[in-house]
């Protein structure tokens, strides 16, 4: 299972922010994707979660077009972007089983409960996420990580933004232990690296940064 | 599919509980402009019968319009709506199951308090019933036309403004069958045939309507 992108370009508001962008990730690779502010990492993992279209290039996941065949590739995507997607009326627990419940994934109560006491949210588990500091927010967020199990592909914007370092050093755990059992992972960090993954692999977006005519 | 649908909804019910100040200000709102009329008018029992099929109608109209430019906003602020985009169903299932918890947080209550408004108005028991059925099969039209708004809108600074400036026109047909049926009723003439338009507009809403709003907010997110 391979995530190919060829000759991608990115563009926002009619800005270019990227072109002329190749990269494979496999199954067990990771890639980071590494840029300045505003070089387009968010965008790109937009576009290759099929949430935008490329300004040009193309995305394949499993050799098909990302953008004409979504539905296998949706079945196989945890997309976790810069917003937590988490309601702040509804507690973590709720948050995680509506969408457990939407992505059709066979999770119960007791499964989530697992989930955000691997993160370390099991004592808030059942507050109202806004009353939860940034940093629990996103690792309520990333407590999906270990609810998507047919997930195959992640990408992750900024995941280790706002945590402590034990929940670094717990988040790369868990990454590492989905990527030995076969997922492909693409994230954005400014943090310096700490994957273990043996297949890593970096995209600097500031080299892909369109000249000025 | 089925699933997801009443997943949907019953989140967005369980939003709308938890924060019931939202759904409440609409609905005071649409009791406050209503109540207003015959204040300012006087007390002419001719003169509000006559009116209270307007009023009352335009009143649920700019009720629904309040609660409109929240049915994404939210979750395109917290980042749920890109989760709901790539929940593995269609977007158009996820987007009528909104549309739907929309009507019963800001739609229903105002059928269920229309035929109070109705007496303060002077109504006839035939005419109320007559304008519970049209705001029945009226009000899902202003939550589906007004998602297209919403979702046309999202994003944009201003969008509650936008919201009822898109929307507003597109609603009149139903304003002005909704309204119409009471108002023949009163005259004697039957509602049959409003409400039968009214139904009309409902199927061509609810078949085309979340289609063009999962088109809307696909381009609003790309």
């Amino acid at each position: 299972m391979t995530l190919e992108a060829a000759q991608l370009a990115g563009a926002r508001g009619g800005r270019a922010l990227f072109s002329g962008l190749d990269f494979t990730v496999g199954a067990g690779e990771a890639l980071w994707l590494r840029g300045a502010n505003g070089s387009g990492k968010s965008s790109l993992l937009r576009m290759l979660a099929g949430l935008a279209e490329p300004a040009a290039g193309t995305v394949r996941w499993r050799g098909r077009d990302l953008h004409r065949q979504r539905d296998g590739h949706l079945r196989e995507l945890l997309f976790i972007g810069h917003a937590p997607g988490l309601k702040d009326d509804l507690s973590a627990s709720e948050n995680l089983l509506f969408g457990a419940q939407l992505a059709g994934a066979p999770v119960d109560a007791s499964a989530v409960a697992e989930a955000l006491a691997a993160v370390g949210l099991d004592r808030v588990a059942r507050l109202p996420v806004g009353r939860l500091s940034q940093g629990q927010r996103r690792r309520a967020a990333l407590a999906r990580l270990h609810l998507a199990r047919q997930a195959r592909l992640l990408l992750l914007d900024e995941p280790f933004a706002a945590l402590d370092q034990a929940s670094v050093a717990a988040l790369v755990a868990t990454l590492d232990r989905l990527l030995a059992n076969g997922a492909s992972l693409i994230y954005t960090t400014h943090q310096p690296q700490t994957l273990a993954a043996t297949q890593l692999h970096a995209v600097d977006l500031d080299a892909h940064r369109p000249r000025p005519c | 599919m089925l699933n997801a649908f009443l997943c949907v909804i019953r989140r967005d019910l369980l939003l709308a509980f938890r924060r019931q100040s939202d759904a409440f200000a609409a609905l005071l709102f649409f009791v406050i402009a209503a109540a207003l009329f015959p204040l300012g008018v006087g007390p002419e029992p001719a003169q509000l019968r006559a009116m209270a099929p307007g009023v009352l109608w335009v009143a649920a109209l700019f009720s629904s319009m309040l609660s409109l430019n929240r049915l994404f906003a939210s979750d395109h602020a917290d980042g749920t709506l890109e989760q709901l985009l790539l929940c593995a169903e269609p977007l158009v299932v996820i987007v009528a199951a909104k549309t739907v918890a929309h009507w019963l947080v800001a739609g229903l209550p105002i059928v269920l308090l229309a035929p109070v408004l109705g007496l303060l108005f002077d109504l006839a028991p035939d005419a109320i019933g007559v304008l519970v059925a049209s705001l029945l099969i009226g009000t899902p039209v202003l939550s589906l036309l007004g998602a297209i708004g919403g979702a046309l809108t999202l994003g944009l600074r201003g969008g509650g403004v936008l919201v009822s400036l898109l929307v507003l026109p597109l609603q009149v047909p139903v304003l002005v069958f909704g309204a119409g049926a009471v108002g023949a009723q009163t005259s004697g003439l039957g509602a049959s045939a409003h409400l039968l338009l009214l139904g009309g507009v409902l199927m061509f809403a609810a078949v085309l309507a979340p289609w063009a709003t999962a088109a809307a907010l696909r381009i609003a997110l790309d």
